[in-house]
């Protein structure tokens, strides 16, 4: 039965925007889809105490490169995302690597990635010529925004079915990478650096690689934003806040396992959703205050998150009455 | 097989490794003792890759291997284990022999490394079986658990690190006994880094002796152990402490 279950939870997500068209919920679901991808993006790298706080910077590059190519240059974005991927992959790599070369790693690692973060948050306000700065930018629309070619569509079944499947497609490789030599490697590496490399592994290169994989999906999350939304801001998809909102989904969710990160994004998503409903605007900012509090509750009583907690409670359950 | 000349490591000031050349042959046990901070380990982590020698010349087989990375120095061939094992608490005792196994040979194939994980989990007798964990193992099997580890990297040269320590004496001899297996039955060169020196005497086909960073001794045990400048500066206390436990024991 529980060999079939991803199959039958997959069946009944795509058929759902079939029975159920209503647009908000499908909007709010959509939403949640992109933000799973991109928080499961971090937690590929994060998983193994890669605590990066610069994964709103390839956010931030994925959305911009896509839109600035078609607005200035006229690239679909069949051709701007792959862009946009590797701009984000080109920068991982080119940040990482000396961290990765002379040991910075831990917590000096996780500054050095928040800086990435501020500091392209301050390119796309500082170039606001080209940006449209902290106002916002928006991709032209093409042919009343119903184009296969521009990656544009009114209808939002459509969208919910793109959503969804690069949803999948990122689970597919969070699990990938945890049958992978790859995930021993780094298992390893997060333990004892010296101690793997006297296994013969080659100890930046094999961090590398799995960064650059992160760092390039998370582009991938946020071009799809930008085209899902038409609309993107500095603060909306890149930034110091967007980096810690995806730190913060991901402890909630359950960090260990491949659906923790959807988890985090429902969570966080829903709760940010009722904030904004309930209070309006006499609540702006107040989602980040709950965040932060409870950021803190699960790290000291909660490490693994709920889902991770949950399924260790049902292995110990199973093991009891076994 | 490995030929060492003029090795030198200095810590600031400090002198660790003073122009000390050695030479093993394929096939032999080398056995290296001295005091506490005569510089074993460092020459140790040299010929690993874990240290940058400030002078001197490694050669393993005819290839020069001094201040390579030590992932680059496993691949050619030498493993090695760590005085304190290093288990990887995270991964399962086989996922921990069969990532040396992956990485250490060139990462051929997934199969490759199971076989050569399972073969060496097999030797120093530990558990082949996925579930078992590290975190049950004492000490006894934490050492055997290391040296499966430099073992699945298929080495030609071993060089380990004060494998007895901490460890009672009927574990000492079965953990001599299989080195010397692991020499003769499957032609690993080996270098032993030993502070137990009964058991290593018996075991090792030469010895070299070092003190303050330099080699005061070479040669077969028997004559090692008469020599009155290794006596001086080292037998003598462990002489001592040895005969006081023989007397005790009868």
């Amino acid at each position: 039965m529980t060999r079939y279950l991803p199959w039958i939870g997959g069946a009944a997500l795509v058929a759902l925007p079939f029975v159920y068209r209503s647009p908000y919920p499908l909007h709010i679901l959509i939403i949640i889809l992109i933000w799973s991808f991109a928080y499961t993006s971090w937690s590929v790298m994060g998983r193994f105490g890669l605590v990066s706080l610069g994964h709103g910077g390839f956010m931030g590059i994925g959305a911009y490169v896509t839109a600035l190519a078609w607005n200035h240059g006229h690239v679909s974005p069949w051709i701007g995302i792959p862009l946009a991927l590797l701009a984000g992959a080109g920068l991982a790599a080119l940040v990482a690597y000396p961290c990765f070369r002379f040991r910075i790693t831990g917590h000096y690692f996780a500054l050095v990635t928040l800086a990435l973060s501020g500091i392209v948050l301050q390119v796309i306000t500082a170039t606001r010529d080209h940006t449209g700065g902290s106002l916002g930018y928006t991709p032209e629309r093409y042919r009343g925004g119903n184009s296969l070619w521009a990656l544009q569509f009114s209808d939002k079944t459509t969208w919910y079915l793109i959503a969804l499947a690069v949803w999948a497609v990122g689970l597919y490789v969070w699990h990938r990478v945890d049958r992978s030599m790859l995930r021993y490697a780094l298992e390893a590496i997060s333990e004892d650096e010296d101690a793997a490399a006297a296994t013969g592994v080659h100890v930046t290169a094999e961090k590398l690689k799995i960064t650059v994989l992160s760092a390039a999906m998370t582009a991938l999350a946020g071009a799809l934003y930008c085209q899902y939304q038409m609309f993107i801001s500095p603060d909306t998809v890149s930034g110091i806040s967007v980096s810690l909102q995806m730190v913060f989904a991901v402890v909630v969710g359950g960090i260990y396992v491949s659906l923790g990160p959807t988890i985090g994004a429902v969570i966080t998503i829903l709760m940010a959703e009722v904030l904004r409903i309930s209070f309006g605007t006499r609540a702006v900012g107040w989602d980040n205050l709950v965040y932060g509090v409870l950021l803190v509750l699960f790290i000291v009583f909660l490490p693994k998150g709920i889902l991770g907690s949950l399924l260790d409670l049902r292995r110990r359950a199973t093991w009891i009455s076994s | 097989m490995l030929a060492v000349h003029g090795l030198t490591k200095r810590f600031g000031g400090f002198t660790a490794v003073d122009h000390v050349s050695f030479a093993v042959e394929k096939g032999e046990i080398l056995g290296l003792i001295g005091p506490n901070g005569s510089g074993k380990s460092t020459i140790f982590n040299m010929l690993s890759g874990a240290l940058v020698p400030n002078g001197g010349s490694i050669r393993f087989e005819e290839r020069e291997i001094a201040g390579q990375a030590p992932h680059r120095i496993v691949n050619l061939g030498v493993g090695r284990t760590f005085q304190i094992p290093r288990p990887f608490r995270r991964l399962s005792i086989l996922e921990n022999v069969v990532l040396s196994g992956f990485y250490g040979q060139g990462r051929r194939s997934r199969a490759k490394a199971f076989e050569a994980a399972e073969r060496a989990l097999g030797l120093v007798g530990l558990p082949t079986d996925r579930a078992a964990t590290v975190d049950g193992l004492g000490a006894a099997a934490l050492k055997k658990l290391e040296l499966a580890k430099a073992l699945a990297t298929a080495p030609k040269l071993l060089l380990a690190d004060e494998s007895l320590s901490g460890l009672d004496e009927h574990e000492m001899d079965q953990a001599a006994d299989l080195l010397r297996r692991i020499c003769k039955e499957l032609g690993i060169t080996i270098i032993w880094v030993e502070h137990i020196m009964g058991v290593l005497m018996r075991v090792v086909d030469r010895v070299m002796v070092l003190d303050h960073g330099e080699k005061i001794a070479e040669g077969l045990p028997a004559q090692v152990a008469s020599d009155p400048r290794v006596i001086e500066v080292y037998l003598g206390t462990q002489a001592a402490a040895v005969s006081a436990v023989a007397a005790a024991r009868t």
